[in-house]
């Protein structure tokens, strides 16, 4: 199959990658010209910083959400630069391109995109001091060698430490960063080391570090109440009235400037509604309580859930809407197979649920913008917010605050806009933080989705054909944001002959987006559960099936290319998947009543992970996971291995979390606003989980989401196992099935 | 009217409406911002506090309902530079994001003043009423039994 690959782009940039816009034209898209991204500035300077007594200070460039890049990429810099981990003290840059390249927290990028700049930035600033050194002792800089913050010189048994040679190696022009002299893996005395935190000691005591925390002098704290409708209008409020209650300040009926395309872009703009400002939070809450709003609704009303599976129901009976790819002809060997299975699978809407509510504190003052974000993305808060309130991109400050949790929901920066333009009007500092139930009915939800699907066995048992109808929301042209399919997911290319369609005609008008591990965090589950149902039906164990459809050559389209990040790699696949087996002695597993395991794998975000479930389901239903074990192949280094199977841990209790969730829509109206709406994974709930990282050749990759999508599939093949019963629907109550 | 308050020891008077819960009397009138908010309806633990030695949600709690009673926040918690929690969720790596860690905290210290060996099914039973967002369960759970250790090689369990 030679599928489009331009079309292909324009449905899935935006989607699969989760990759918005303006940054990510760059990384994302043509592999070759993957290398040349990020071009981060020569000038050292900005990352490090070295005092006359020998302490160093590393800038930590990225948004900090909890995925660790605030400790493991300065880690980098300070293995190259050969100092004693102790003696570094790490700082959050500011957002800031012009010094630190690409600043992003997204698709798991922090280590493919950082790897090898920040230990180059390390290299750079050890050669000049050693120059420096080698300069003062009148000696070659090849006979200097440096040590724990030290430059060395054997021969004359004399060293000096960097701080004292900082001021004459500021001087110096940094070397060009390719032409610096990296250290032999070998020689690490700091990558693949286990590093706690560096903000631990803060987060432990309660020091205010996270964006909620932030407080400037003569702020004002504010809510804006919004139309439970996406988009809808302010009709009338009694401001007037709630302008008397106590604490509070200001009340302004928000026009909004939101776009009236339906297909809404990440950011579409500020959202209508009826803004509160008062001394403190409580004050704007509690007046918010007393708000009468008539809502003008707009044209969202329509939206329902009950509708939206009847409709989707409706397109798998018709055509595919357009036809994604093909090869092989799949339609012709499904007449003539020995065996045809079919299914229908979907999945739901789904929240963020950062612990963190959005929230940001902006102070406009004198036509310049300072403002405290918790963002994943700051250049685009750096363009919205300047156009929000009519200034230039160079007139807004941007300070990164930790965030409680990411997770895709804070590239949308509707939190930050909203402080800024608020601020603006105010004429004061202003915090505003959303309250849970904002937060959860005015999120950018991960899109549900419904696949048909159908598969041709021959009398061995071997997959002769795949034919996929994808069912999403759009207009028939375009696809809704993160609501797109990706033609070379696999099985495709590995199986003799492939069709996949898609629908794209169910209109929907509320804001959607990335959710960590986008398109395939639902996906996987569908593509992964139906390999297992086609083991089944041809009488395989599901590894050796799985095996043997990763041992076929690919079609044509799909050769392997090793040393593309972005092709899947057969053979690292083959090679989790045996690993995970491995561990979790699959092939002696034993079958008990009502227990069972599964097995799932798959390739996103540059890095490979197979998962092994093991479940037992009660009479009722109710499932209790009582292992996950999870193989890894990030390649050559895992920079911090605590920090990396925290993270996994992370992610498959992430995955588990995710099959109890679901956003429904009833009116226009999103129907869940809190937790006791929404089951989140809990402590009891939780198994015991193994993580284990297969070391390949290839250059290292990150960890932010590659666990996550395989643990579902991994989970319902083992509910079967142990049952019978296929899950095919998404969150497990709709199909008769609840977590114990 | 003025309510006085303990607050980690210290006497404070503060002049808020009396059903104003506790979370935000701590965050914006005394500027205890250790103590999160996560859910207002006392369903993830954010906001845990000690008052009395027990852990509450402090997003529920009236602050009238906790006059003149002891309140300790994660900012309190230490009678030295820092609890054995803290210290065994420093050593076992706990967080990731960490917004969620101050209501964990106090919830494992106030198990750990009852129960100083708790088993895991105690740990289960104490800790879900806090969500890790992250997924840190499984550090949690070790550093419980971490900071039990510690408790025990200190002789007290406060």
């Amino acid at each position: 199959m030679n599928p489009d690959r331009r079309s292909f782009l324009k449905i899935c940039a935006i989607a699969g990658g989760s990759f918005v816009l303006e940054v990510h034209e760059t990384p994302f898209v043509h592999a070759q010209a993957r290398r040349n991204f990020a071009p981060l500035p020569v000038e050292p300077s900005a990352f490090v910083h070295i005092a006359p007594e020998g302490s160093v200070t590393i800038m930590a460039k990225n948004p900090e959400g909890g995925q660790g890049v605030k400790t493991h990429l300065p880690m980098l810099i300070a293995e190259e630069l050969d100092i004693d981990w102790k003696d570094v003290k790490v700082e959050q840059a500011d957002g800031d391109r012009k010094l630190y390249g690409f600043q992003f927290l997204g698709g798991s990028t922090a280590t493919p995109m950082n790897w090898d700049p920040l230990r180059r930035v390390g290299a750079a600033w050890r050669q000049m001091l050693v120059s420096s050194a080698a300069t003062s002792w009148s000696v070659p800089e090849s006979e200097c060698t440096t040590k724990a913050g030290r430059v060395l010189h054997s021969a004359s048994g004399r060293s000096v430490g960097y701080g004292e040679l900082v001021a004459q190696a500021a001087k110096l022009t940094p070397p060009a960063l390719d032409s610096v002299k990296l250290k032999n893996a070998a020689d690490y005395t700091i990558i693949g080391t286990s590093r706690r935190g560096v903000d631990n000691r803060a987060i432990v005591t309660g020091e205010p570090i996270f964006g909620i925390d932030v407080e400037l002098p003569g702020m004002l704290h504010a809510v804006l109440q919004k139309c439970p409708v996406f988009g809808g209008k302010v009709k009338t409020a009694n401001t007037e009235e709630i302008a008397k209650l106590p604490g509070v300040k200001k009340v302004l009926v928000v026009e909004g400037t939101l776009t009236n395309d339906p297909i809404l872009p990440l950011n579409p703009g500020i959202e209508p509604g009826v803004a509160i400002l008062a001394d403190t939070w409580w004050q704007a809450q509690s007046a918010r309580k007393r708000l009468k709003v008539e809502w003008e609704y707009g044209a969202g009303t329509y939206q329902s859930s009950a509708a939206f599976v009847q409709q989707a129901a409706d397109a798998l009976k018709q055509a595919f809407g357009q036809t994604i790819g093909s090869y092989g002809e799949a339609e012709a060997r499904l007449q003539k197979a020995a065996k045809v299975v079919a299914a229908t699978y979907s999945y739901p809407f789904l929240p963020h649920n950062t612990l963190e509510p959005q929230g940001s504190t902006a102070s406009f003052k004198g036509g310049k913008l300072q403002i405290w974000s918790t963002t994943q993305d700051p250049a685009a808060v750096r363009r919205l917010t300047a156009s929000i309130t009519g200034i230039a991109e160079p007139d807004v400050t941007i300070h990164m605050v930790r965030s409680g949790g990411a997770f895709g929901r804070r590239y949308v920066n509707d939190d930050d806009v909203e402080a800024a333009w608020l601020s603006k009007q105010a004429g004061r500092p202003v915090k505003i933080t959303w309250s849970r139930e904002d937060d959860m009915t005015h999120d950018s939800y991960r899109p549900a989705g419904t696949i048909g699907l159908k598969a041709g066995l021959d009398a061995k048992g071997s997959v002769v054909a795949w034919r996929q109808h994808f069912v999403t929301f759009g207009d028939g042209k375009r696809t809704i944001l993160n609501g797109g399919i990706d033609p070379h997911e696999f099985p495709a290319g590995y199986i003799p002959a492939y069709q996949l369609g898609m629908s794209d005609s169910i209109p929907f008008r509320t804001r959607t987006g990335p959710l960590r591990a986008p398109c395939f965090n639902g996906r996987v589950f569908v593509l992964q559960s139906f390999l297992d149902e086609l083991a089944f039906a041809a009488g395989r164990d599901p590894l050796d099936f799985q095996l043997e459809l990763l041992s076929h050559p690919p079609a044509s389209g799909f050769e392997v290319q090793p040393h593309n990040p972005f092709s899947l790699n057969p053979e690292r696949q083959r090679g989790v998947l045996e690993m995970v087996a491995e561990k979790s002695n699959w092939r002696i597993r034993k079958k008990g009543e009502g227990r069972g395991m599964g097995i799932a794998a798959y390739f996103c975000q540059q890095s490979y992970f197979a998962e092994v479930a093991e479940v037992s389901v009660d009479s009722r239903n109710r499932i209790t996971v009582h292992q996950i074990w999870a193989a890894g192949d990030l390649g050559s280094h895992v920079i911090n291995p605590r920090e990396a199977e925290n993270q996994a841990f992370g992610g498959i209790i992430d995955a588990l979390s995710q099959m109890e969730q679901e956003i429904t829509f009833a009116k226009g109206e999103v129907e869940q606003a809190n937790f006791n709406q929404q089951a989140l994974l809990r402590m009891r709930q939780v198994p015991k989980i193994e993580v284990y990282f297969r070391k390949t050749e290839f250059p290292p990759k990150g960890l932010g989401e590659p666990m996550l999508p395989p643990v579902i599939p991994a989970v319902t093949n083992a509910v079967f196992a142990a049952t019978g019963k296929r899950i095919r629907t998404l969150p497990l109550n709709r199909s008769g099935f609840a977590f114990a | 009217m003025a309510i006085t308050l303990n607050v980690n020891k210290k006497p404070h008077s503060v002049d808020v409406p009396g059903d104003t819960p506790l979370l935000w009397v701590l965050r914006d009138v005394l500027g205890l911002k250790g103590t999160k908010y996560g859910c207002g309806i006392a369903l993830c633990g954010t906001c845990t506090v000690h008052v009395d030695g027990r852990a509450v949600r402090s997003c529920i709690m009236p602050v009238r309902s906790v006059e003149n009673r002891m309140i300790t926040t994660i900012e309190g918690l230490a009678d030295t530079e820092i609890h054995p929690v803290q210290q065994a969720w420093e050593e076992i790596d706990v967080p990731q994001c960490g917004y969620c860690h101050s209501g964990q905290i106090m919830s494992a210290a106030a198990l750990l003043s009852t129960k100083p060996k708790p088993t895991d099914a105690d740990i289960d039973s104490a800790m879900s009423g806090n969500l890790c967002r992250c997924g840190t369960y499984p550090r949690i759970r070790e550093a419980i039994h971490r900071a039990a250790e510690l408790l025990a090689s200190k002789g007290g369990t406060r």
